[in-house]
């Protein structure tokens, strides 16, 4: 157990006592939910107790906290992107209660001091856990092992290695991190893209990219990469994950693969569970992303595979990127979007509101799984009484206009902008804390590093 | 007023009034005002020497192609090198209103126009600016010795200093009234299938049919 | 008209507007006096942050000739190219009072994103964007193409599309747009397109496409075409991998003598065309590029008409 997370678990004598008043439970039946010190203390159709805060909850689902498994905070280096500060706000206005942040800052998190420094700034910030993912090659290069074990061995116990953003593309290299991860119990997050198959590649190739003349980033790219890591991960008996899964081959890969038992878990963001290679017509850059936006069909076999469990997680890839890195030619931009803010919604109006899954496996997707791959002690627990109080309010049928400049990330690039989106985040309770209520941003957690 | 008693106007009958149009010029009545015109030309030129008829597209083309004919038949002109149209459009001043406007063909005539007694033709004269645009592409083409100018209608309320040297009716009207020359090689049905590939071949018959002068409104 | 973006968002009205417009501009360079007052005061800005002085030329000498000014801004040597954005750039180009610009850019989508971002308010002019699109030069073949069957049938032009036409494009379709301009435009305005190429040299997703696609030059010399149009092949895409060698690709794909003379031999009127500049004995041989079915001279001069006609209805009429 990681004990120097002071926010992960455990009792907070200072977060006081909340009722939580006819919550709809994983949307399933209504509740009550008592926190006290950080705990979830009791739940039952009816609790009254004198001595608390209500919130009043009805007709909003209870969900344990969100934990994503794949955010880009962009500190150290890209400060004006993004910031620890900023980021876990919007994770907390998603309702996110523990983010995974990529270790593609600058410096690279390849080493224990930058993961530590990570780890540090979240504990400071005190609106969501920030757990560091280690880069696998030093400098994301590709070419040498980073230091893994001081990595998982430091306080931020790293135990999810990425280079995402770029791919482990050497197979010999990707054999030997998929080998010593096991040390740890770690996983390798792989963002697979073959790099010969994508140099210059600015869409998803098909029928749009021959239309606007932009390079082609092929399916293929994604899919043999997929292919080899499922074929290596089998050989030396270790797990791998897929980073933001986009194409329907992938999916029949990662499914054959689970049926070989296999040990891979696969990751899926919203933007492409939702959005389309169509709307590069527009050239508007902020649909532009890496794995690019692909066509229906894909989006359909990536719903199809969420609801099936084929696709483990969603994970929302968030990557602000300051406006003039956006504000300009299509193949001049910045790759991403930011996504904490609206995941859940997104989630909601392409797989809940769809029929493809149901609040309790929503919970699966975005807390639970995302927690075990990553082994993050004390997130995506059961909303049980004696767990951890990391709790999600999030009313369904309240409709959001997106609107980046409201976003508490820094960045702008949202590409849902001007959209309505389904429902929307009431509360988020951190460790027994209200971060969010009312669907507005609250005060950190009390026993935030330095307060 | 007429506005009233149109509505039960027979819409079969195009000679009578119809709607809040009321017909000026039959085709009779265009036939004799060129012809009268054409008289004139003459006259004021005293013979068709070193006579040009330039057409202002659209209307004004098949106007000088009618009266080419007339000073043809009434005197030694030679329409196969003295006529010609002249489009104005890239002339205009008023091309940032309205929509943008597909300039027409310009056909010189084979003689050129220098040292010619160059006769504008064109249906409408009514604020003058079209006729300012002529003047101004004209000099473009050539040195003409002598500019005139023929209307088929003179509708007054020129905003330039512009007048006409032969005009077929003079026709008082309000601002807001419209006038429509129709001609049958350009306004019978078969003109309209060309579209903008030009106007048709029109036998007297089809004059007879389509051609009107009308105000609207 | 608000822009002139791609050939694909044109009626078939509208292309058939801007080509008889392009005519009558055409007439004009036959007068002794080559100028026309219609764009007087107005100032056209040419955009290049690719080297074409063709293209350049053509649009200058296209707006001069309407008598509106001209300010040629281009990225090399300039603060483009030391990192300035093309927002910055754009709104330089309004300080400066620009009605419209002509821009040419390395990137898909540039003035697309110059007319739609809101940066500024001048009639945006495509003069070739990357890979994507190159509407005048499409415009200007359709012209030529147009001429073509005129002169052949003895008919005007004005007012007629190109139905029934069949167009052989021969090249590297994958980094052309010049290709995709005209499949766009020659297929709205009737014709038939077929693409020819080595596969390397075909984009993905072609089959969505309103062209026929064969790999074999001969067959579809062989169908008799109205004409061919033989791209430029960049002689780096060798070393890409896209064909072995520059003389494989000749004997293939190029235009070679004997190709020229088998449409000599079969009495077929196709016409030669090329959008330049022209790598004689690679697409297309010496001998098709001077022969008389060349109509390479004929596009140049029609492409200032085009340009002409485009500024033109661009720059007229109410906004």
């Amino acid at each position: 157990m990681n004990t120097q997370n002071v926010e992960s678990s455990g009792s907070h004598p200072d977060t006081g006592r909340w009722l939580i008043k006819g919550a709809d439970l994983l949307g399933e039946k209504r509740v009550d939910i008592l926190v006290v010190d950080g705990v979830i203390a009791a739940i039952d159709a009816e609790i009254t107790d004198a001595e608390v805060t209500t919130v009043d909850a009805a007709g909003q689902i209870a969900l344990p906290g969100l934990v994503d498994i794949h955010t880009h905070l962009r500190e150290p280096g890209r400060e004006d992107a993004e910031t620890v500060e900023t980021g876990t706000r919007a994770a907390a206005k998603g309702g996110y209660t523990a983010v995974f942040a990529m270790a593609n800052s600058n410096p690279v998190a390849d080493t224990a001091g930058v993961v530590e420094q990570v780890w540090g700034l979240g504990r400071d910030s005190g609106w969501t856990q920030v757990q560091p993912v280690g880069a696998v090659t030093v400098g994301l290069e590709g070419k040498q092992l980073s230091e893994i074990g001081a990595m998982a061995e430091s306080r931020a116990q790293v135990r999810v290695f990425s280079d995402d953003g770029k791919c482990v593309h050497d197979p010999l290299l990707m054999r030997r991190a998929l080998e010593y991860v096991k040390t740890f119990d770690g996983v390798v997050a792989q963002h697979s893209q073959e790099p010969r198959l994508t140099e210059g590649a600015q869409m998803n190739e098909g029928a749009v990219s021959a239309d606007l003349g932009l390079t082609g980033w092929p399916a293929v790219a994604e899919e043999s990469i997929i292919a080899r890591d499922v074929l290596l991960a089998q050989h030396v008996g270790s797990r791998v994950h897929i980073c933001h899964l986009s194409t329907k081959g992938s999916v029949e890969l990662v499914r054959g693969a689970k049926e070989r038992g296999i040990d891979v878990t696969a990751e899926a963001t919203p933007h492409h569970l939702l959005l389309t290679d169509e709307l590069v017509r527009t050239f508007d850059p902020v649909y532009k992303v890496n794995p690019p936006l692909r066509t229906d069909d894909d989006v359909q076999a990536l719903r199809a595979a969420v609801a099936d469990g084929t696709i483990d997680v969603v994970g929302t890839d968030h990557a602000p990127h300051p406006t003039e890195d956006k504000e300009c030619e299509w193949t001049c931009a910045a790759m991403g979007m930011t996504g904490l803010e609206t995941a859940l919604s997104v989630v909601q109006h392409t797989l809940v509101d769809t029929g493809a899954v149901t609040w309790r496996d929503v919970a699966r997707i975005m807390s639970a799984t995302p927690a075990r791959i990553g082994r993050l002690e004390g997130q995506g627990r059961p909303l049980e009484v004696g767990e951890p109080a990391n709790i999600v309010l999030f009313d369904p049928a309240a409709e959001t206009l997106v609107d980046p400049e409201n976003h508490e990330s820094k960045g702008r690039n949202s590409p849902y902008r001007g959209l309505t989106l389904p429902g929307a985040v009431r509360a988020t309770f951190f460790a027994g804390h209200p971060v969010v209520l009312g669907g507005t941003l609250m005060r950190p957690h009390p026993a935030a590093g330095g307060r | 007023m007429s506005r009233k008693n149109t509505a039960d106007t027979d819409p079969q009958d195009p000679g009578e009034i119809s709607g809040t149009t009321r017909r000026i010029l039959s085709a009779a009545d265009i036939d004799r005002a060129l012809t009268r015109v054409a008289h004139e030309i003459l006259e004021s030129n005293k013979g068709p020497q070193d006579l040009v008829l330039l057409g202002i597209p659209r209307r004004g083309f098949p106007l000088a192609q009618r009266l080419a004919d007339k000073l043809a038949a009434i005197d030694d002109f030679d329409p196969s090198t003295s006529l010609g149209q002249m489009d104005v459009t890239m002339y205009r001043d008023d091309l940032r209103r309205g929509p943008s406007r597909v300039p027409w063909p310009t056909v010189m005539p084979a003689r050129g126009v220098d040292d010619a007694t160059v006769v504008l033709v064109d249906d409408v004269l009514y604020s003058g600016r079209t006729i300012r645009s002529a003047l101004d592409a004209l000099t473009e083409l050539g040195r003409p010795a002598v500019v005139r100018l023929a209307v088929l209608v003179d509708r007054g309320h020129r905003e330039l200093p512009i007048r006409a040297d032969f005009v077929g009716k003079n026709l008082p009207t309000s601002s807001r009234e419209k006038v429509r020359v129709r001609l049958a090689e350009i306004d019978s049905p078969a003109a309209a299938e060309l579209g903008l590939r030009g106007a048709a071949e029109a036998t007297p018959q089809d004059r007879e049919r389509y051609d009107e002068v009308v105000i609207e409104g | 008209m608000r822009h002139l973006l791609s050939t694909r968002d044109l009626t078939r009205d509208q292309a058939i507007e801007i080509l008889d417009t392009a005519d009558r501009m055409a007439e004009v360079g036959q007068q002794s006096v080559k100028k026309l007052p219609a764009l007087r005061g107005r100032t056209v800005v040419n955009l290049f942050f690719e080297d074409s002085t063709r293209t350049r030329i053509s649009f200058e000498s296209a707006a001069k000739r309407l008598s509106a000014d001209v300010i040629n801004f281009s990225a090399k040597g300039s603060s483009v190219s030391k990192g300035e954005s093309l927002k910055d750039t754009a709104q330089t180009l309004m300080a400066m009072d620009a009605d419209a610009v002509v821009i040419r850019h390395g990137t898909s989508g540039a003035p697309q994103r110059l007319a739609t971002a809101g940066w500024i308010d001048a009639a945006v002019l495509n003069a070739g964007d990357g890979k994507h699109e190159h509407p005048t030069q499409a415009l200007l073949d359709a012209m030529t193409l147009r001429q073509h069957r005129a002169a052949l049938a003895g008919e005007e032009t004005t007012g007629t599309g190109l139905d029934g036409m069949h167009v052989v494009i021969v090249g590297d379709i994958l980094h052309s747009r010049v290709a995709r301009s005209n499949m766009w435009l020659l297929t709205t305005l009737g014709a038939r397109v077929t693409f020819v190429a080595p596969p390397t040299l075909m984009p993905v997703g072609v089959e969505h496409w309103p062209a026929d696609v064969v790999f074999d030059l001969d067959t579809a010399l062989a169908r008799d075409p109205d004409a061919v149009m033989l791209l430029r092949v960049q002689r780096e895409r060798m070393h890409a991998a896209f064909f072995p060698s520059e003389a494989e690709y000749a004997r293939l794909w190029g235009l070679t003598p004997e190709r020229l003379a088998a449409l000599d031999a079969a009495g077929a009127t196709t016409a030669i065309m090329h959008p330049g500049p022209m790598n004689r004995g690679l697409e297309i041989s010496s001998a098709a590029a001077d022969s008389p079915r060349s109509t390479v001279l004929r596009q140049v001069s029609n492409g200032v008409a085009v340009r002409m006609a485009c500024l033109y209805l661009l720059l007229t009429g109410a906004r």
